[in-house]
């Protein structure tokens, strides 16, 4: 088994190469089937591993020298274990439904644009294994940068949009900004560790005293990489504009896979984060704060997918709130569960657009629920999964987070809570807008509607299914004892954490009133936004603190004002001084002077024999003179 | 006789030579004024190796080279005549004339 480690990255990656090569030339059946079927290879290829790891086997692979120098040796090698076989199965899962799903929503593209779209998506899976698979933080990072490119050529997928084509720039931008800290971070290790390798940093950060600067400035280093890459405050305005691309990426990389990159990342380096706590309180704020903020943005907008957008920032802040407080098993649940939920929503919502001919305002929806019983009801399970409403998976992962964060401060729960309360109502207001009510499209949209070919159910009805039962993996102590599967499967990764710093357990009693109050409260919620939303939507005009946030807090304005105003104003004043002021000044000049020199010293050529004898006989008495009177 | 009065005459010999190769246009008196120039020059050589001789009577080899001098001077101005003089009769066939101010022919 592990010499076949390599082909589960190996598969995707052929998938690439050949669409990509051939893509005017493949018909669509086969560039879709060929996409499709890499990652399902895939899959089976990770299922199988997962069986090798749960069953104590850990595999670490080295392929060959990538980097050699000096001391520093960084080899091209895969270390797969109980973390990163958790994300294997994830992101191969997720990824071959969405594949599935793509066959069918992408069918209206032309040929050649169909494979390009199927090849990026298997470069994605490819980039998004190389990135949990890698053994050290190079590979990583080498995969962390793949997915950034193809979420920036999917998000420019239809790069005949203008708009689409700055919203890819604005992702790839930010991305690059958490990008530095992360690169700064490995030079870093390199500089007090001497290695990448994540069993040698981990040991060798174990060795360090808790909180010592080294470790606080790495570990703040990697939450900025992760803040640009799982749009995290001050990072994230980047991703509900990515909602440019198509649905089913939006699906995969803006909701499932990528934006938990950062996730896995904190996760993976649990050790320099308990060392660190000051960066563990930072992820924590961030988190809660981002938590707070993405939720109250989500409220008030009326795009169906930025609604979502805003949601996954939200539900990605709850993750890092996981991650700030110590419970990185829940985060890691809350990682899978919400792949299988926001991914069945993101289709889902995919779905309702397809039928809609491409209206994505859900004002103008409305009464879709007879129309499309499959995508209803599984966007129905998806809303009740991500609002917290038990039995269903989002209000076992949240609740572990919540738990955690009320031992480590009061107020952390609260905030979350509050941020939950505020899930649930933009969740069924935008179920209840969409799909109960009276049609409120076009006649021409009305004998459009339909529910959408198998290709598209069958994985909303899969993700339906997960996102229903995942919960299960996770069952709390308070239940059942020792029920919790994920806990005892990652045991191993975080084990050194959990010694360092035991998570505050909270007594029973207190845990139910906070289990009754989050997920009773999230029940009413649901239920009043349910009632509110159902028969009228909220098309007035929003003024006082509804139009702020209906304008997203104004922060892409501010980001305009106080990062992009200045940043132009610099630039404009080395164009005009420094560029054109001073370096043109001196390339010209030189220019000038060596022309006007040269005209001078043409008169010097004259032609005549006479002027050369006599510039020749005054040369020869300067040097005479030279030679017998000056020089001594 | 005092080894100035060579002196005199030769740089007496050089200066006119110069000042033809400067005043004339006539290409070849220009030459001929290069010759006394060479000319000029080996008459230098020749008075100082005929002095170095006598001042050192017991070396039958004092001031030799000079006089070797003189004739190696002597076989590159005879070579370097004929090729001149060749030049001067291309130049008298093409353009009739040997004015060296046509030679600027070849700016243009």
């Amino acid at each position: 088994m592990n010499q076949l480690v390599y082909l589960v990255p190996l598969f995707p990656l052929i998938g690439f190469i050949v669409n990509g090569l051939f893509r005017n030339k493949l018909p669509k059946a086969v560039s879709g089937g060929l996409g499709t079927g890499m990652v399902l290879f895939s899959f089976v290829l990770s299922v199988a591993l997962f069986n090798d790891v749960r069953a104590g086997h850990k595999f670490n692979l080295t392929l060959f020298d990538f980097i050699s120098v000096d001391k520093l040796s960084i080899p091209f090698s895969f270390q797969v274990d109980q973390l990163s076989s958790i994300f294997l199965l994830i992101i191969t899962g997720v990824g071959f439904l969405i594949h599935l799903y793509s066959t069918s929503y992408m069918h209206e593209e032309t040929k050649g644009h169909y494979a390009r779209y199927f090849s990026y998506l298997n470069l994605f899976i490819f980039s998004m294994l190389l990135l949990v698979m890698g053994g050290n933080f190079v590979i990583m990072f080498i995969g962390w940068e793949g997915v950034g490119l193809c979420s920036y050529l999917l998000i420019g997928y239809w790069f005949k949009n203008t708009d689409y084509n700055n919203a890819a720039k604005k992702a790839f931008v930010m991305n690059r900004i958490g990008d530095l800290g992360f690169l700064l971070a490995i030079f870093m290790m390199v500089q007090h560790f001497g290695s990448v390798n994540f069993t040698e940093v981990f040991s060798k950060a174990g060795q360090l005293h808790m909180g010592s600067g080294v470790l606080t400035a790495i570990a703040l280093l990697l939450f900025l990489g992760a803040t640009g890459k799982s749009a995290q405050i001050p990072l994230y305005t980047w991703l509900p504009d990515a909602m440019a691309g198509p649905t089913p990426v939006s699906a995969l990389i803006h909701a499932a896979t990528m934006v938990t990159a950062g996730i896995y990342m904190i996760a993976r380096s649990n050790i320099l984060y308990t060392m660190a706590p000051v960066s563990q309180t930072v992820v924590a704020i961030t988190g809660l704060v981002t938590a707070i903020l993405a939720a109250t943005i989500a409220l008030k907008q009326n795009d169906i997918k930025k609604v979502l957008a805003y949601s996954t920032v939200s539900q990605l802040g709850y993750m890092f709130v996981g991650l700030g407080v110590g419970a990185y098993t829940g985060a890691v649940f809350h990682v899978m569960t919400h792949a299988f939920f926001k991914a069945l929503l993101f289709l889902g919502a995919g779905s309702v657009i397809h039928a809609m001919r491409h209206e994505q305002d859900i004002r103008y929806m409305g009464g879709l629920k007879k129309k499309l019983p499959v995508t209803h009801i599984t966007f129905l399970i998806g809303c009740i999964a991500i609002a917290g409403i038990p039995p269903f998976s989002g209000f076992f992962s949240k609740d572990e987070i919540l738990a955690a964060a009320w031992g480590q401060n009061k107020i952390y729960w609260i905030v979350g809570v509050l941020g939950a309360f505020m899930t649930a109502w933009y969740m069924f207001r935008l179920y209840a807008t969409t799909f109960l009510g009276k049609f409120r499209g076009t006649e021409e949209q009305a004998h459009h509607l339909h529910e959408s070919p198998a290709a598209m159910t069958i994985p909303l009805i899969v993700l339906a299914i997960l996102a229903a039962i995942a919960g299960f993996l996770g069952v709390p102590e308070l239940f059942v004892p020792d029920a919790h599967a994920l806990e005892q499967f990652l045991h191993p990764i975080f084990a050194r954490s959990e010694e360092l710093k035991a998570t505050h357990a909270v007594d029973h009693g207190t845990e139910w009133i906070l289990l009754i109050v989050s997920a009773g409260g999230a029940l009413v919620v649901s239920i009043i936004a349910w009632m509110r939303f159902s028969k009228k939507p909220d098309f007035e005009k929003a003024g006082g603190l509804a139009k702020v946030v209906e304008n997203k807090w104004y922060v892409d304005e501010l980001y305009d004002r106080i990062i992009i105003a200045p940043v132009n104003w610099v630039g404009n004043f080395f164009n005009r001084y420094i560029e054109k002021g001073l370096i043109d000044w001196i390339v010209n000049g030189s220019g000038r002077a060596v022309q006007y020199s040269s005209r001078q010293l043409r008169w010097m050529q004259s032609g005549q024999v006479g002027s050369y004898v006599l510039l020749m006989v005054l040369g020869m008495l300067v040097f005479f003179v030279v030679q017998f009177f000056i020089k001594k | 006789m005092p080894i100035e009065r060579y002196i005199i005459l030769s740089i007496a010999l050089f200066c006119i030579g110069i000042a033809g190769v400067l005043i004339r246009r006539n290409a070849i008196i220009v030459f001929m004024c290069v010759e006394l120039m060479l000319n000029a020059v080996n008459l230098m050589l020749v008075a100082f190796s005929k002095m170095h001789h006598l001042k050192n009577p017991g070396n039958p080899m004092a001031g030799i080279d000079g006089q070797l001098f003189v004739f190696f001077i002597m076989v590159v101005a005879a070579a370097e005549v004929s090729v001149g003089l060749a030049i001067i009769v291309m130049m008298f066939r093409n353009v009739h004339s040997v004015d060296i101010n046509f030679l600027n022919r070849l700016k243009h």
